[in-house]
């Protein structure tokens, strides 16, 4: 169990901690900003945003991670779109959660009353005002529970980007295993850490959800 | 569910003027959503994309055999992981709701470790420790460790949200605890969450793509093979390749949320009314 501290394993392991932090936490905004325009789009009176949102969501949700990974790593370079492994597993990883944001956000617009919606709209609200001022905020509050059980699957869905030669903290399970240390013992660091991350992004959303929780 | 209902109330049924914007609004978002999609056909395109000779090896026997074979892979970790992970979670929502506090706690503390794991470290370790000659079997125990926990978590949910007076019936007339439990209680819950397992399927039908990482030739794996050793004039058939993959993927995926929405559809309709909320 002590290989963590052996020679200069640390700062390796230390890199890679924090480059899985830094994945996870900007595919989570792209996947924010994604999921809640996707979601607009969703339950906008014109069709062709809507059947855009649907057809986006139904392809991304079913598809397989590991594929997704697979057409950015390997499909878009052939398109001469040539970036970093990093951002590719950004892109990859945010458009695959930005699927299920919208679907939690759009089963939590279901459940703001409709009093809301026709009250915002009585007062000359628009679209995007009863939207985005009366229901949106409501429905994000309603849906904490789901969408905390979405960005905890994040971090751990972001191991498959290690396998795509982006240097996070699953890929250093790589090149520990080549310095010909114990597989267990590795793994056991390995998974404290991701349990680690994913108990940090618990913690938060419980924090949130006391503080922005509706009384109802 | 009652997006129908939920879409008209966001705005009002549109007057003249508003219908006039909305349409333009129609008109600018499809001309958007057409020049993303020329966008997308110009460049695989201007790539050589569409080439005849990219699209050609899918026409040799050889390479669709590859693909079904890599197909009947995949199918093959998906059944066993599916059945051994419904196993798993039947026993683990039981011993969840277990009268014996030990029982309890140990079933917890399963559930909640594995559900944490990520699911793709417990596949390497397995891969790495236990089944280094048989990607198959690390795979699928990996699948079904993780999975047997999200299912025991649905079941569970599903037998709490059986009315109390059920329970309560069948001891009245005298039943025993395993009697209760599985001739009362679990027939209805598994009713009424058949649409949530169903959705965790899926899930698991996706995550037998992980096998391509420990180089279990599932259809993945299978794609890439193809793609790397099929050499045409435009390179190597990448793009094509995820297409068809991908293709396949989504229509599986598809077909069984499909069943899922009709069997919801179905337990929806007649006596059985109640219907417990999806975890």
């Amino acid at each position: 169990m002590g290989i963590l501290f052996e020679d200069g394993n640390f700062a390796l392991f230390r890199a890679g901690f924090l480059q899985t932090v830094e994945l996870s936490a900007l595919s989570a905004l792209l996947a924010l900003l994604l999921g809640t325009l996707l979601a607009a789009f969703r339950v906008s009176p014109v069709p062709a945003l809507r059947v855009f949102g649907t057809v986006w969501v139904n392809v991304f949700r079913n598809t397989p991670l590991t594929l997704l990974f697979f057409a950015v790593a390997f499909g878009l370079p052939r398109l001469d779109v040539h970036f970093s492994s990093f951002v590719f597993a950004v892109i990859a990883l945010g458009s695959y959660t930005a699927s299920f944001v919208c679907e939690v956000l759009r089963s939590g617009i279901n459940t703001v009353p409709l009093g809301q919606a026709e009250a915002a709209r009585s007062l000359g609200m628009n679209f995007g005002q009863t939207l985005g001022l009366i229901v949106l905020p409501q429905a994000a509050r309603s849906v904490l529970g789901p969408m905390s059980s979405v960005f905890i699957a994040l971090p751990r869905n972001s191991a498959v980007a290690g396998a795509f030669s982006v240097s996070e903290l699953f890929s250093v399970q790589g090149t520990l295993t080549e310095r010909g240390y114990n597989i267990l013992s590795i793994f056991f660091w390995l998974a404290a850490a991701y349990l680690l991350v994913s108990a940090v992004v618990a913690v938060i959303f419980r924090l949130l959800e006391t503080r922005l929780a509706v009384a109802r | 569910m009652s997006s129908a209902l939920t879409s008209t109330v966001l705005y009002d049924t549109p007057g003249p003027r508003a219908r006039a914007r909305y349409r333009a609004f129609g008109v600018l978002s499809l001309l958007g959503i057409a020049a993303l999609l020329w966008y997308a056909y110009d460049s695989l395109a201007g790539a050589g994309q569409f080439a005849a000779a990219m699209w050609d090896p899918f026409q040799y026997t050889a390479i669709q055999q590859r693909i079904l074979d890599g197909l009947q892979s995949t199918l093959t970790a998906f059944g066993l992981a599916a059945v051994l992970s419904l196993a798993l979670g039947s026993l683990l929502a039981a011993g969840q709701l277990s009268d014996h506090r030990p029982v309890r706690a140990v079933a917890k503390a399963i559930v909640q470790f594995f559900r944490a794991m990520p699911l793709l470290i417990m596949i390497f370790a397995f891969y790495h420790s236990v089944f280094a000659t048989s990607p198959l079997w690390a795979l699928v125990t990996g699948l079904t460790l993780y999975n047997g926990a999200v299912q025991a978590e649905i079941i569970r949910s599903g037998v709490n949200a059986v009315p109390r007076g059920q329970g309560e019936a069948a001891y009245a007339l005298g039943m025993r605890k395993t009697q209760v439990l599985f001739t009362i209680l679990v027939p209805q819950a598994v009713r009424s969450m058949l649409p949530t397992i169903i959705g965790q399927l899926v899930v698991t039908l996706k995550d037998t793509s992980l096998g391509f990482l420990i180089t279990y030739t599932e259809l993945l794996y299978a794609g890439k093979l193809i793609a790397s050793n099929t050499s045409t004039p435009n390179g190597y058939p990448y793009i094509p390749v995820t297409i068809v993959i991908g293709v396949i993927y989504i229509g599986m995926c598809l077909a069984l949320t499909a069943l899922a929405k009709w069997l919801e559809a179905r337990g929806r309709r007649g006596a059985n009314r109640r219907t417990t909320a999806a975890a």
